[in-house]
């Protein structure tokens, strides 16, 4: 059974030797291979397709393209759920079921097309007007039962099931549009010798052709063409392709549909692609305008050109008493077709005497003409069985099934602004064009105001020469063939707008005439104002059938002309962009990458609970050393100081430096000195900003005469070379030093406490580790199992302690060697929340004081710099301001509350003060120390304040706590270095 | 997308690079202990709306530090070149 009461029989662009089954709202029906799901809706005499957002009208099928308002539907199930589909770009798959939207309980009946009723109230400003004046508290109330009735289509809410591609590409030329303008041009660009990428939206090509009849000249010089087209091996056609923005560097981003082949993911996009054109023709070819009348928003009313697609593409009559309505002679050229294929057509032409050769044609085909004359009412009330034209001679009441409207036409500028080219005015064709493009961007046809086809083709060849050029590619070409079609083009006739009822601007988001009338009583004047006001534009469809009409109406309120008024500004994606498909395969997972140190899979395997540090994976603490956190660090710590701990310090940045000039350089990065370092001796050095904030600390060793070994902390790892790098590239190129990455290349781990040299010596007998052969800040090379092994003696967490480099590849077996042999002393690992606390007891600072705000004075480390010049930031760092008595400078602090505790970001005041404002400064750095048994912190506070043994109060207005605390020198354990020189 | 023909690999994506920063300020010399010099190298821009030379570093590429010329108006580059001048 395939039953289409409004198809023809013969013509179109459908093959009716492959039906295809669908279901709307659940009723199955039929259509073609070949059909959109708009046009096997009107095949079926389905008019009433979903409900506005505001108001909850009736709405059909208005387009026949993207620029569809009104017949939005959803498809899809589960997380496959996509809703707001514009019917008119689906192309219908076997097996399709589709939804209407913003209806409720049915399509037909709607309980809430009572906001209809309630409309005063809905006009433009609604939302500010509520919030803002004194019905804020009523808005509370009312705000669950407003949000459920607007709105369209509701969006699932299980994840996507499907994976996305984003792909990136390259071509000389990019062509956007398909039309007889853009198909020219990427036939010359090919000609020429360019790589084309031919970009389409629709799953055919052709354009406005696609709407002439198929047994015409315009259908065989298609075909031709795109044989021709086909022939080339250098020409992409990309189909179901919308380019959707365009950004800098001849970049596109364009996204493929899918297409017909899974009906569940019909209106899934299947793969965006970034392009990087070096030149691009823009053929994106013209929109047709709506009339603004009472009720213009009926099913049964659609635009002329859509009409003829139906027609001529799609074999469906979609009326048989039709009424045309125009300002301009395109739409006759519905009329006529119409009425060739049997429909009986009125129309009524605003104009008072439109074109004799128009007359003449419509005498000989049979269709009435109204001249003068414009529809002042609508009739019908869930789609058009009447309309009543008004003239200045003629009042008549028309019985129709179908209204076809045209305004004129909108050339599509949209992506040509993106990059914020204003269009401008022409008064010849009463529509803006693209402003003057930059290099390399071209138009062609429509989109220039070049509706008449012979003159696109010509412009479109033009430009893909030019394009080509452009691009560097300008081998010989020839003209297109020609063909003969008569174009029927002219400058609309502007209408006023109607005073009174509903007459619909933007259709899909329910803004009216009379808002627009509104927002410029109020004074939202401006373009843009009346788009925030009204909401105008701001729909899915991004009013590409409303925006001139709006323009127009405010330019006429305001007395103005429309170059006055402007336009709004266009701005990416022309066509909405699911999330997803931007995203691609950088989801969950994948969504940012990161990084695993050489014995990442063995914390994992024992019981490491990991944290994210910048892209690191890092051990936070080990599930064997406590029930949580808290309980884990404190036990981690005492292990530390009193037998040993082995930590996995990888992610430590590892910087070879090396040349002649090596420890010049250095003296000059960092503030303290280096060219005095022996030979096999570390040393920890800061690195300031040239503003004389501290940048970065570590340790570099001196492995020879013209080579270091040089570490940074994790998280500036990658600045710091790049800083190093800009250095000797740009201001010290005489200097004879290169630098380089190591971090990859060394497993680095650190093995501290009081038994490590113990454990050292267990586990690497072949290598001499006493306090002579290796003390404090020394060096030790040699090898283990075949691979380069460094090992040097720094401390972090004030215990003795030694850092051990091998070759990444051998990381994890020295670690599990380690683990083994320092097994009877103890040894077991820790995590960073236990490292972090180490330091804190020892008062090192880290991240949290240097934080880029603090001085080497400020974090009492002026003494490193000493009486040194012309280190970077030196200068600087000698300013005034950094000197003042009540600057910010690291203490100590000790919890002095029985059973209370610090917190880091606490705010710190003076005793007995006001708590309020910033306070004289706060605690960056708390931990807990198992050796004092008590909490304790590093914070900054004001200097001139900074007395030791004094008491302050911590606020924590977060949760409301205030404890006392003491404070106290930041060096809370072994402040004489006992434990890491012995 | 700024596309940025790197002298040495080609022209790439902006993201593969690093911004440096305005590259017409003149950096005094590493022991100019004049506060003014150095006020005026870290602070003070002139923020022109036109051409503009900035350092980028193709980090993902070659590493070099590098000097484009770019309009700040439209984007558009008008000059690539390696920031390194070689000492004669």
């Amino acid at each position: 059974m395939n039953l289409q009461p409004k198809r023809i029989p013969v013509g179109g662009r459908i093959d009716r030797s492959r039906p295809v089954e669908f279901a709307f709202d659940g009723k199955k029906l039929h259509g073609f291979h070949g059909d959109t799901l708009a046009s096997a809706l009107l095949a079926n005499d389905v008019a009433l397709v979903g409900r506005s957002f505001k108001y909850h009208r009736p709405r059909g099928i208005f387009s026949a393209g993207p620029e569809e308002p009104n017949a939005l539907v959803t498809l899809g199930t589960g997380g496959r759920r996509e809703p707001n589909l514009p019917a008119t770009t689906l192309e219908l798959a076997d097996g399709m079921a589709a939804e209407s939207q913003n209806r409720w309980p049915s399509l037909a009946f709607d309980i809430q097309s009572v906001n209809g009723v309630f409309s005063p109230f809905l006009s433009a400003g609604f939302y500010y007007k509520t919030f803002m004046g004194p019905t804020r508290r009523a808005w509370m109330f009312y705000e669950h039962f407003i949000r459920k009735a607007a709105g369209l289509g509701r969006v699932g809410t299980d994840p996507d099931p499907d994976q996305y591609e984003v792909r990136h590409a390259f071509c000389d030329v990019a062509v956007i549009g398909g039309g007889p303008a853009g198909l020219s041009a990427a036939r010359a660009a090919a000609m020429a010798g360019a790589r084309v990428h031919l970009i389409e939206q629709d799953f055919l090509l052709g354009g406005q052709l696609l709407s002439e009849r198929t047994d015409g000249g315009a259908a065989s010089w298609l075909a031709t063409i795109e044989a021709e087209l086909r022939g080339f091996q250098n020409v992409t056609m990309k189909p179901r392709t919308t380019a959707f923005g365009i950004y800098d560097g001849g970049v596109l981003g364009l996204v493929e549909q899918q297409g017909d082949a899974d009906p569940d993911r019909a209106g899934a996009p299947r793969q965006v692609t970034m392009l990087r054109a070096r030149s691009i023709v823009f053929a994106a070819g013209a929109i047709e305008r709506p009339l603004v009348f009472p009720d213009n928003d009926r099913s049964g009313i659609m635009l002329a050109s859509a009409a003829r697609a139906y027609l001529n593409r799609f074999a469906v009559l979609p009326g048989k008493r039709v009424v045309v309505a125009t300002t301009n002679d395109s739409a006759w050229r519905a009329a006529f077709d119409l009425a060739v294929a049997g429909a009986e057509v009125t129309v009524a032409d605003l104009r008072p005497a439109p074109a004799p050769f128009l007359l003449a044609e419509a005498a000989r085909l049979g269709v009435s003409v109204r001249t003068g004359a414009r529809i002042a009412c609508i009739r019908g009330a869930h789609r058009v069985n009447a309309v009543t034209l008004a003239g200045p001679k003629t009042q008549a009441d028309i019985a129709c099934d179908l209204v076809c409207v045209s305004g004129g036409w909108s050339p599509t500028v949209h992506l040509t602004s993106h990059l914020g080219v204003r269009p401008i005015y022409r008064d010849d064709i009463d529509g803006f064009v693209p402003g003057a493009l930059p290099a390399g961007q071209f138009v062609a046809g429509s989109i220039a105001g070049q509706y008449a086809t012979a003159k696109a083709v010509e412009a479109g060849h033009r430009a893909g020469v030019d394009a080509a050029t452009f691009s560097g590619r300008s081998g010989p070409t020839r003209a297109p063939a020609k063909f003969d079609l008569r174009d029927m083009t002219s400058k609309p006739f502007r209408d006023h707008l109607p005073a009174c009822g509903k007459a619909f601007v933007d259709f899909q988001m329910d803004v009216t005439s009379s808002d627009i009338a509104l927002a410029h009583r109020e004074g939202y004047e401006s373009v843009e104002h009346l788009k925030r006001y009204t909401t105008l534009g701001m729909g899915t469809d991004q009013g590409k059938t409303s925006n001139f009409s709006a323009l127009a109406a405010m330019a006429a309120l305001r007395d103005a002309t429309i170059p006055d008024t402007g336009t709004t500004t266009f701005r990416p994606p022309y066509t909405p962009v699911a999330i997803g498909a931007l995203a691609g395969r950088a989801v969950g997972h994948h969504f940012k990458l990161f990084r695993r140190t050489p014995m990442h899979d063995w914390h994992q395997a024992n019981g490491a609970e990991m944290l994210g540090v910048g892209l690191w994976m890092r051990p936070w603490f080990y599930r064997n050393s406590g029930r949580d956190v808290n309980e884990a660090y404190v036990a981690e710590m005492r292990m530390v100081r009193e037998a040993a701990g082995l930590m996995d310090i990888s992610t430590l940045g590892k910087i070879d430096v090396q040349g002649p000039d090596a420890a010049i350089f250095l003296d000059r990065v960092y503030a303290n000195g280096f060219a005095k370092t022996p030979v096999g001796r570390a040393r920890y050095g800061v690195m300031l900003r040239d503003d004389g904030i501290v940048f970065d600390d570590g340790t570099t060793t001196r492995l020879s005469e013209y080579r270091f070994f040089m570490t940074t902390s994790t998280a500036k790892a990658a600045d710091v070379l790049s800083r190093l790098e800009f250095l000797l590239d740009t201001t010290w190129p005489e200097l004879r030093v290169a630098v380089t990455s190591v971090s990859d290349e060394w497993a680095a781990m650190s093995i501290a406490g009081d038994k490590s040299r113990d454990v050292l010596s267990a586990a690497l007998p072949g290598i001499e580790v006493s306090n002579e052969a290796l003390p404090h800040m020394g060096l030790l090379e040699s090898a283990w199992q075949g691979k380069s092994l460094r090992i040097l003696r720094l401390s972090y967490s004030g215990e003795r302690a030694y850092e051990v480099y091998v070759g990444a590849s051998a990381g994890e077996r020295l670690w599990t060697h380690l683990l083994s042999a320092g097994e009877p002393f103890g040894l077991k690992p820790y995590g960073v929340e236990a490292l972090g606390a180490l330091r804190v007891e020892k008062g090192h600072v880290a991240g949290p004081e240097i934080d880029g705000r603090t001085t080497l004075d400020d974090l009492g480390l002026g003494r490193m710099a000493g009486k040194r010049t012309g280190f970077v930031g030196d200068v600087l760092r000698r300013r005034p301001a950094f000197q003042a008595a009540d600057r910010q400078r690291l203490v100590g602090l000790e919890c002095v509350e029985e059973g209370k505790r610090l917190r880091g970001g606490a705010i710190l005041f003076k005793l007995g003060e006001a708590v309020q404002g910033h306070g004289h400064g706060r605690i960056t750095s708390v931990t807990y120390s198992p050796t004092l048994g008590k909490y304790v912190g590093l914070g900054l506070f004001a200097g001139d304040l900074a007395i030791e043994g004094t008491e302050v109060l911590a606020a924590y207005p977060m949760k409301k706590e205030q404890v006392r605390a003491r404070i106290v020198s930041p060096v809370f354990l072994d402040p004489e270095g006992k434990r890491l020189h012995g | 997308m700024l596309r940025i023909e790197c002298p040495c690999c080609g022209p790439r994506d902006h993201d593969e690079f690093r911004y440096g920063g305005d590259a017409s300020v003149e950096r005094p010399a590493h022991d100019d202990p004049d506060p003014g010099a150095w006020y005026r190298y870290v602070y003070v821009r002139k923020n022109p709306v036109g051409p503009h030379r900035e350092f980028w570093q193709h980090v993902m590429g070659c590493r070099q530090w590098l000097v484009v010329e770019r309009d700040t108006r439209t984007h558009a580059i008008a000059s690539v070149s390696f920031a390194r001048i070689s000492p004669t």
